[in-house]
């Protein structure tokens, strides 16, 4: 039986799993499944969206591989010296100018996910922004987004219908002139654009056609821009009322920074009374092939400006939030297509890379940082790459369940019929960090010997015993050799790893178990 | 929504040439995809042509290059190089100026847009835009992008391959994919990736190039970059850059190796085997290319019909006419499919169909030589593009605008909360209030409008003109009644309008002025009135 699923069944799993924290009953998702009822609860989830794959390595900073990160990245390292502290993880930093967020983390206000990615990255920005947003796996193409699956299950059968008495307010809500992949449903796109809340117009939305079924191309279209017109008109008149009763009480808000505006929007949306559950911000600028930091001052320059901008952006609006009486229902989250590579480039840039840590704030967050920082070489390729610890599906999964508090079936089917282990990002899942932690160190996986190797290297793993994969991959994050992926008995083994076949490089050689990955890296000469 | 039946999708018509009447449904239809918009006696001037006579006429460049992008912006703080009103082209770049340039030089292309015209060229400019995606604000220098926006022009209707070739080493692509940074000791895989993603193989199941592959395509381009030190920034070639050893490909690619060279032709010499060993995946290309094209003036929703009836026999073609674009237009728009009423009236306009449309379709004037007023107009222009989602000159990513490749949205992707209004908005402005600058009035004059008509004294054909002329559906009437209850309320009887309407265009009647006034307020609510339906949208 997965843990999981043992927790679930039984009431008395603190007592039986004495690593688990003993945690309060009323923040358990057994209890906020029972109160629920078919009632959603009034949870807000704020998207913030980072366009062109945001450099986690000089996000969040792996001080415990600094050694070998400074010989990785001759261009763009920030002095060890500028690296920001995190409160209670002296083995990790922040970047300097992420201030914000390192603020909000310091006041257990941030969960910190390390090395978020997907099996078999995709590095087009297209590809794997479309990845990000569906929740497909990396070779299929999916139309509907996360977000999509979940809001059709809760407001079943929109368009027809909406608005109505029980939601009268758009079913989510997205600043800027375009919506996104993550909101689109399997009829309709369930996101409102919004780029302000000052000016609004009608259109005509009649046609003396409507009600009859379109029976050509042009017919349906001219139908959905109907139906377009006349959605717009309705929430039109709900979103100008919450605008105009809506209030923000931050003095934090900057001036000139895109993404505060748009949160700002947001916070009086909320404050208003929209009884809309999702939102959607973004900023651009994070692909950072070139000039990514100052020549003269590393902790400067492009990607440094973006780090202050997230950074001064979310504090503001979590003091707004909290001003406002609003901070314990409200959760934000980013995201990325993808990380960058580990090994910078001649441009003081880095390329598209894979995984990357991501961060999700609120109240409702259990502070820390989820995983392990990601083990870099001591000779580091220009092909490689952070491999994944954690399936963005995990923390989908989990702000489904723990925030959302959706039943084990609402969160398989809004994940598209997959199934992924939750995280303990909220207070509400009953794994504890710093037990998840522990629970990480119950597999583990030893340096590989010889290393570097020629034809063949060995590692010793031991575990708890039950199901477990151990798994060779490419820099590229491409699984070449499948090398364990059975139950296996509580204690050591030593496996081989056969490396004939492969090119000279580095591999990543993954130890899984349920959620918890551990990888080191082989050096095959 | 009311509950979906599936759509009749399947079409029976072919790519054979389309042998039916060529009249007015057939003119509109055609010159609606093919042309940013047109005024009333455009589609007369089409309706005297032949069929092939009218796709030859869109199919024909404009004789000349249009008057280069213009200095509209150093009134106040004078370019040392380039003087007020002048081109500013062939000028040295200056950090002080290029980002007025760059705007200079998104307003010229507004500009081509909504200049009246007879042919496709323009409206094949905005897809290759979509294709070769660079962005002005990126790309550092604004000349760059001039030269890059005039390359898109002279290939438009030339020859794909040279076409590639020549965009791989244009120096705004250079710039915008880090191409000039590709060097042999820090191969950059941005733009090979883009290359063959984008813009030749496309994503299908049938474009299996690897990762290998990208990073050894990257190698193959090392040592282009880009001439910053002399006019007008050409790219270039430091061989020292590049990589001279062999590059290997995969199995996609017949495990083809391209020779490594050295010397100052390296870069030409591979870079002619990397266009041959591409192209060889002719077919994957063609469809490729074939179903952007389609996508762009057909419809978007290719079903596994339309996919082997049409796509693969006009792929071959192109493949058979070794690349030239034109006779694969020439083929689609003469062809049965094309004039399918299936395909007709379902593609929703993008934002410079329905901007530069409407300032085409209202024959708008603009100042001679005020350049000041003129490209605030362009910029005007240009600005509502952006907040419609289409910023000439600056995709939104090197994808170009997702209307053109996003399923399942597509052309819809156009129309959201934000968006529709804003259309409407565009075109009441200029209706109602107008655009004023240094005391010129830019504003549609809605009595010349109606004047276009046949026969706008008879408020019946007038609305059935205006009609058939601006929607591409046709409305009830019920909803044409409605119409002509603006020209005439209460169901007052014809001849009111009709005396109104001569009275107005008569400036010795008693009643001119009081009639004048009248006829305009109910033209300009009348237009208000179909340019805010729904059916406007539609093209």
């Amino acid at each position: 039986m997965k843990r999981r699923s043992f927790l679930k069944a039984s009431s008395a799993a603190t007592v039986a799993f004495g690593a688990y924290k003993a945690k309060a009953l009323a923040e358990s998702p057994l209890l906020g499944a029972l109160r629920r009822r078919g009632n959603a609860n009034d949870h807000i989830l704020v998207l913030i969206q980072l366009n062109g794959g945001n450099d986690g390595l000089n996000t969040l900073i792996p001080l415990d591989q600094y050694n070998n990160l400074s010989k990785a990245r001759t261009h763009v390292l920030i002095p060890d010296t500028k690296v920001a502290s995190l409160k209670g993880y002296s083995g990790t930093g922040i970047h300097p100018a992420l201030t914000g967020m390192k603020s909000l983390f310091d006041n257990g206000l941030v969960s910190a996910v390390h090395s978020v990615g997907y099996p078999q990255p995709n590095f087009s920005h297209f590809r794997s922004t479309d990845i990000w947003m569906s929740g497909s796996d990396s070779n299929e193409t999916w139309t509907t987004g996360w977000m999509g699956r979940y809001l059709d299950q809760r407001f079943p059968g929109f368009p027809e219908d909406y608005p109505n008495a029980d939601m009268p307010d758009p079913l989510g809500i997205q600043i800027g002139n375009a919506v996104s992949m993550t909101f689109m449903g399997s009829e309709a796109n369930m996101g409102m654009v919004l780029s302000s809340v000052d000016a609004f117009y009608d259109l005509v939305a009649g046609g003396d056609a409507s009600g009859s079924t379109p029976s050509t191309p042009a017919e349906e279209e001219l139908a959905y821009l109907r139906m377009l017109a006349a959605q717009t008109n309705a929430f039109t008149d709900v979103v100008k009322d919450a605008a105009s009763k809506g209030k923000n009480l931050s003095t934090k808000y900057p001036n000139g920074n895109g993404l505060a505006d748009q949160l700002k929007i947001v916070a009086k949306l909320i404050n208003g009374g929209l009884k809309t559950p999702v939102y959607m911000v973004s900023m651009g600028g994070f692909d950072t092939h070139a000039n990514q930091v100052d020549t003269s001052d590393t902790s400067k320059g492009s990607h440094a400006n973006l780090m202050k901008t997230l950074g001064d952006a979310v504090l503001a609006f979590q003091d707004d939030l909290q001003l406002l009486g609003h901070a314990d229902r409200v959760a934000g989250m980013t995201f990325s297509e993808f990380g960058r590579r580990i090994m910078d480039n001649a441009s003081n840039g880095t390329d598209h890379g894979a995984a990357a840590p991501l961060f999700v704030f609120g109240t409702g967050v259990q502070s820390g940082i989820i995983g392990k920082n990601p083990t870099i070489a001591s000779t580091v390729t220009v092909n490689d790459n952070v491999p994944m610890q954690f399936d963005f599906r995990q923390v989908y999964a989990s702000v489904l369940q723990d925030w959302f508090e959706l039943s084990p079936e609402e969160v398989n089917a809004a994940m598209g019929g997959k199934t992924f282990n939750t995280l303990p990002i909220f207070k509400s899942n009953p794994a504890g960090l710093e037990d998840y932690l522990d629970l990480v160190s119950r597999i583990s996986i030893s340096e590989p010997y010889p290393n570097p190797a020629i034809e063949a290297c060995k590692v010793r793993i031991s575990s708890d015993g039950g199901q477990v994969e151990l798994k060779l991959f490419d820099p590229l994050g491409r699984e070449l050799r499948v090398l364990l992926d059975e139950r296996v008995v509580p204690g050591e083994q030593e496996i081989e790893v056969d490396l004939r076949g492969l090119r000279p490089g580095n591999y990543v050689l993954q130890l899984a178990q349920g959620p918890n990955r551990q990888s080191r890296i082989i050096s095959k000469r | 929504m009311p509950e979906q039946k599936p759509v009749q999708r399947r079409t029976n018509t072919t790519l054979n040439a389309y042998s039916g009447t060529f009249g007015r449904t057939e003119v509109l239809h055609l010159l609606r995809r093919t042309l940013f918009g047109f005024d009333f006696a455009q589609i007369k001037d089409f309706e005297k042509l032949s069929l092939e006579q009218a796709v030859d006429t869109l199919l024909t460049a404009p004789s000349s290059a249009p008057t280069p992008p213009l200095n509209n912006y150093s009134l106040r703080t004078p370019d040392p190089n380039v003087k007020f009103g002048e081109t500013w082209i062939d000028a040295p770049w200056d950090a002080n100026f290029e980002n007025q340039r760059k705007f200079s030089l998104k307003a010229w292309l507004f500009q081509q847009a909504a200049k009246k015209s007879h042919s496709l060229h323009e409206k094949m400019a905005l897809f290759w835009h979509h294709h070769f995606a660079t962005e002005t604000l990126v790309v550092n220098l604004a000349v760059n992008s001039y030269s890059h926006h005039t390359l898109l022009r002279t290939h438009a209707f030339g020859n794909f391959k040279s076409f590639v070739r020549a965009i791989t080493i244009d120096s705004a692509m250079l710039d915008y994919l880090n191409g000039r940074l590709n060097t042999k000791k820090a191969p950059d895989e941005n733009y090979a990736r883009e290359l063959q993603e984008l813009f030749t193989l496309g994503k299908g199941s049938d474009s299996q190039y690897t990762e290998d592959d990208v990073k050894a395509m990257a190698r193959v381009l090392t040592g282009w970059t880009v001439n910053f030190l002399n006019k007008p920034y050409p790219s270039a070639f430091v061989s020292q850059n590049h990589d001279s050893n062999d590059k290997l490909f995969s199995t996609f690619y017949g495990q083809n190796i391209l020779k490594g060279r050295t010397g100052a032709t390296a870069g030409d010499l591979e870079l002619n085997d990397l266009m041959d060993m591409l192209f060889s995946k002719d077919t994957v290309i063609a469809k490729h290319i074939c179903r952007k094209l389609y996508r762009m003036f057909v419809y978007y929703d290719i079903s596994a019909d339309e996919e082997t009836t049409i796509i693969e026999p006009l792929a071959q073609y192109f493949i058979d006419q070794k690349w030239e674009i034109k006779p694969v237009l020439k083929k689609l728009f003469m062809s049965e499919h094309f004039f399918d009423t299936l395909n007709q009236s379902c593609i929703i306009k993008d934002p410079i169909s329905h901007l530069a449309g409407f300032l085409r379709q209202m024959q708008m004037e603009y100042p001679n030589n005020d350049v000041d007023t003129e490209y605030s107009i362009y910029q005007l222009g240009r600005y509502y593009g952006e907040l419609l989602q289409l910023d000439l000159g600056d995709p939104p990513n090197v994808s170009g605008w997702s209307a053109y490749y996003q399923a399942p949205l597509y052309h819809r992707t156009w129309i959201n909360a934000d968006t529709f209004p804003k259309r409407n908005q565009f075109c009441d402005f200029l209706l109602y209030v107008g655009y004023v600058k240094n005391g010129y009035k830019f504003a549609v004059d809605p009595m010349s409008v109606m004047a276009q008509t046949s026969n706008p004294v008879n408020p019946d054909d007038l609305i059935a003109d205006l009609c058939t002329w601006l929607l591409a559906m046709p409305l009830t009437s019920t909803k044409k009644a409605e119409l002509k209850a603006i020209l005439l309320p209460g169901g007052i009887p014809d001849y009111n309008w009709s005396d109104a309407w001569y009275a107005a265009n008569d400036p010795q009647n008693a009643d001119h002025a009081a009639q004048k006034a009248a006829v305009l307020s109910k033209s300009q609510a009348l237009l208000k009135a179909i340019t805010n339906l729904a059916e406007y949208q539609l093209s």
